[in-house]
């Protein structure tokens, strides 16, 4: 290996990067305008349930009732029907994703001490925010009973009910449950894996294709010195990008940062080194630019967005699924960033981790190498 | 003319069928995502992991221990002994939530005395956590409920009046009816969604590599010397991969019933007519994209740029409602979002041309404006 030969193709590389202005300048926008999505956008987080109420009753009771809905801050009335008819439009029209209905003889029930029903109309077609929704309302309907039974005692003579057991729920590292403390760390990782799976995956088909491989293939350069000097080019890009997604990320949407930044720049250094020749590795493998492009998406862009743990637990999916997210990097280092974001732990927890990036970044570039040797001679 | 578009049509069809390989990238990619992304997209909290930490070791506490056992939702991983444990749990993702309950959680229940259960959640992912809290809040909830019964009646046939009163109190209950997705398994809902996501990108990706492909490869030039006239050569470049998109949607809608089991209430030829109407817009975006990109690179990119935004922003995972004010406002100006919402329509609800025409005619207008002033962008580009 020639420092030298080196340096000339990372110096060429660079410049096919800066040259080509416009994916320079989509490298760097696609990164911010996902930050933006995810940071500004895009929330998992359930307020708001748009509602319809449709009391029969009528009664201060069933008005008491719905004031409970009304008083929480995770379910918005929108409008008081008087048909079934209204709501079951509204919610074929997705108008409303919840009906409250108070049936008629409820305070006749309530006050003489039998059972009286509530009705939830819920539309599950999105299921998440379903039960969630369902959850809440559990809770205001669970609560108002209490306080009702102990109200009664009390009017009758008898002492106020205390509720026996309460939970006393406390979140840790993200207490305020924000999707996007999640969401954005692990953006850093999907980043990653677009940058290598857009531009490193083609940077070796394009020569093929374009017939400047044979010219290459006559100077005296070597494979893993190619392989090498394009790898570094696009390392430089890959670190911009990782720095503009942390200082968007900590400074612009307030995501909080407890761990080491050096430990991180060190793993994400290792990550993004994986990542990269993997992309070459394909490169080298398929002579064609939308060849490599469709396999890099299936193979790491796809795995890092949905196999990494990024926004889809892993724990959920099936045993089979679980198993092949074991050799998906981006899993690994997609707990690196949530662990250093939210949590604040260094190498003592995440050793494993950082061991199974190094693995993976060291076969990778072997591989890549061999490949292009092969495909050379 | 019409023999100049049988020509390009077939040297289309012929250069993306030849190569075996290439062949299979038309067809294998759409399933393999599908596959991916139904078994990975999955918002559901079926086991959680439980860390459970009894510091009273009492009949009561292991009640309540069965009560979450019981529900089904939980596994119990471990049982930690010290809070260093339980810091080593949270912070290495071996446990969702911690249960913590204390030395004495018996005795004060049996003297009457409120008491309490901690629960420590690992919130670095928020919806799981808040599915875990309210999983969670809801079993501890009902157990208080159960030994608050039990203790009015032992307060009664203690005849400790006038603490209690003999009475039957109140009762409320909730009776939920989910519409649609009864068992609320979120599979139902984006396996849907998956579809318009593979058809977007595959036609979207296609024409715009054609065409810029023939650019990059110095090939355009050699067509342009032909008699062939843009619009010929336009949809020579557009209708087979309007075919690809269609046979993708049917391989992709079929794979989906068989593999995931989730319910298609609607028509099947309304499904195929709308993604009829939403091919007109991705194919336009696709001839658009390829008049501002001089290499496949670039178009790759800027597909990427152009799908991203539009994809995440209709609604696919992450409800328009959630979103701020102005950023509805601006998903109103997305074709994916309408396709989004018919084709879920047509999975989960069944609907019809009835509710889900305003859907339509927006797809229809965007799909004519777009693929008007792409071509007509395109033709200048030649000319």
């Amino acid at each position: 290996m020639s420092l030298r030969r080196l340096k000339a193709v990372t110096k060429k590389e660079l410049l096919h990067i800066v040259r080509d202005y416009r994916s320079l300048w989509l490298a760097i926008a696609l990164p911010l305008v996902m930050l933006l999505l995810f940071g500004y956008a895009l929330t998992l987080d359930v307020d708001r349930i748009p509602t319809y109420v449709y009391d029969q009753d009528h009664t201060p009771e069933s008005r008491d009732l719905i004031n409970q809905f009304r008083g929480s801050r995770y379910f918005q009335i929108l409008e008081a029907v008087n048909s079934y008819r209204a709501t079951d439009r509204a919610i074929d029209k997705s108008t409303i994703l919840l009906s409250i209905v108070v049936p008629k003889y409820y305070s006749r029930h309530l006050l003489a001490g039998e059972e009286a029903d509530v009705q939830l109309l819920v539309d599950g077609s999105d299921s998440n925010t379903a039960s969630i929704a369902l959850g809440y309302a559990d809770a205001v309907v669970q609560s108002y009973a209490a306080q009702l039974r102990s109200d009664a005692q009390v009017r009758r003579g008898g002492q106020a009910l205390q509720v026996p057991v309460e939970p006393r729920i406390r979140v840790w590292y993200n207490s305020d449950l924000k999707s996007k403390n999640f969401i954005v760390p692990g953006l850093i990782a999907v980043t990653m894996m677009i940058i290598a799976s857009m531009l490193s995956s083609l940077t070796i088909a394009r020569e093929w294709e374009n017939g400047t491989m044979e010219q290459l293939l006559s100077t005296p350069v070597r494979p893993g010195e190619l392989v090498l000097g394009k790898l570094i080019a696009y390392f430089a890009l890959g670190i911009v990008d990782m720095l503009i997604s942390i200082i968007v990320g900590v400074f612009i949407f307030q995501v909080p940062f407890r761990g080491d930044v050096w430990f991180l720049f060190f793993t994400s250094c290792l990550f993004l080194f994986g990542a990269l020749s993997w992309g070459i590795f394909l490169s080298a493998s398929t002579r064609s630019q939308l060849m490599a492009f469709q396999l890099g998406m299936l193979s790491s862009f796809l795995p890092g967005y949905l196999l990494s743990g990024f926004i889809y637990s892993i724990t959920n999916m099936p045993k089979v699924i679980q198993l092949i997210s074991y050799v998906v990097p981006a899993r690994y280092f997609v707990n690196i960033l949530n662990g250093v974001f939210l949590k604040g732990v260094g190498t003592r927890v995440l050793w494993l981790e950082v061991v199974m990036l190094a693995v993976y970044a060291g076969l990778v570039f072997v591989g890549a190498s061999r490949k292009m040797r092969l495909k050379v001679a | 003319m019409r023999e100049r578009l049988l020509g390009i049509i077939q040297k289309e069809f012929r250069q993306a069928f030849r190569e075996p390989r290439m062949r299979t990238m038309l067809f294998l990619p759409p399933l393999i995502q599908l596959f991916v992304f139904g078994f990975a997209v999955n918002l559901d909290v079926d086991h959680a992991y439980l860390a459970w930490m009894d510091g009273d070791q009492t009949y009561e506490s292991r009640e309540l221990l069965a009560a979450f056992q019981g529900s089904g939702r939980f596994d119990v991983v471990a049982l930690p002994a010290s809070d260093r444990d339980v810091q080593r749990l949270l912070d290495s993702n071996k446990a969702d939530l911690v249960v913590r309950v204390l030395p004495g959680f018996e005795r004060d229940l049996l003297r009457d005395r409120p008491t309490s259960v901690q629960v420590l959640i690992n919130g670095a992912n928020s919806n799981t956590a808040s599915i875990v809290s309210s999983y969670a809040s809801s079993i501890i909830t009902s157990f208080a409920s159960q030994v608050m019964q039990e203790q009015n009646r032992a307060r009664l046939e203690a005849r400790q009046a006038p603490t209690a009163v003999s009475f039957q109190g109140p009762q409320l209950k909730m009776q939920s009816r989910v519409w649609f997705n009864p068992d609320l398994r979120s599979r139902n809902y984006f396996v849907p969604g998956i579809v318009v996501n593979i058809i977007m990108l595959v036609t979207l990706m296609l024409t715009a590599m054609a065409i810029v492909r023939e650019k990059e490869i110095g090939t355009m030039e050699q067509l342009m010397v032909t008699p062939i006239r843009p619009i010929e050569l336009m949809l020579g470049k557009t209708l087979p991969f309007a075919l690809v998109g269609l046979i993708d949607t049917l391989l992709v809608v079929v794979a989906a019933l068989l593999l995931f089991h989730i319910p298609f209430r609607g028509s099947a030829l309304l499904l195929f007519f709308c993604g009829a109407l939403f091919l007109m817009t991705s194919l336009g975006a696709g001839l658009f994209i390829s008049t501002i990109s001089q290499t496949q690179q670039q178009a790759m990119m800027t597909t990427f740029m152009f799908f991203q935004p539009f994809f995440l922003l209709s609604g696919f995972a992450f409800p328009i409602r959630n979103m701020p004010e102005a950023i509805q406002i601006l998903t109103l100006l997305n074709p994916v979002r309408y396709f989004m919402e018919i084709v879920r329509g047509l999975f989960l609800k069944g609907s019809g041309v009835d509710v889900l025409w305003p859907q339509m005619v927006a797809l229809a207008v965007f799909g004519v404006v777009i693929l008007t002033l792409s071509s007509l962008r395109f033709r200048k580009r030649l000319d």
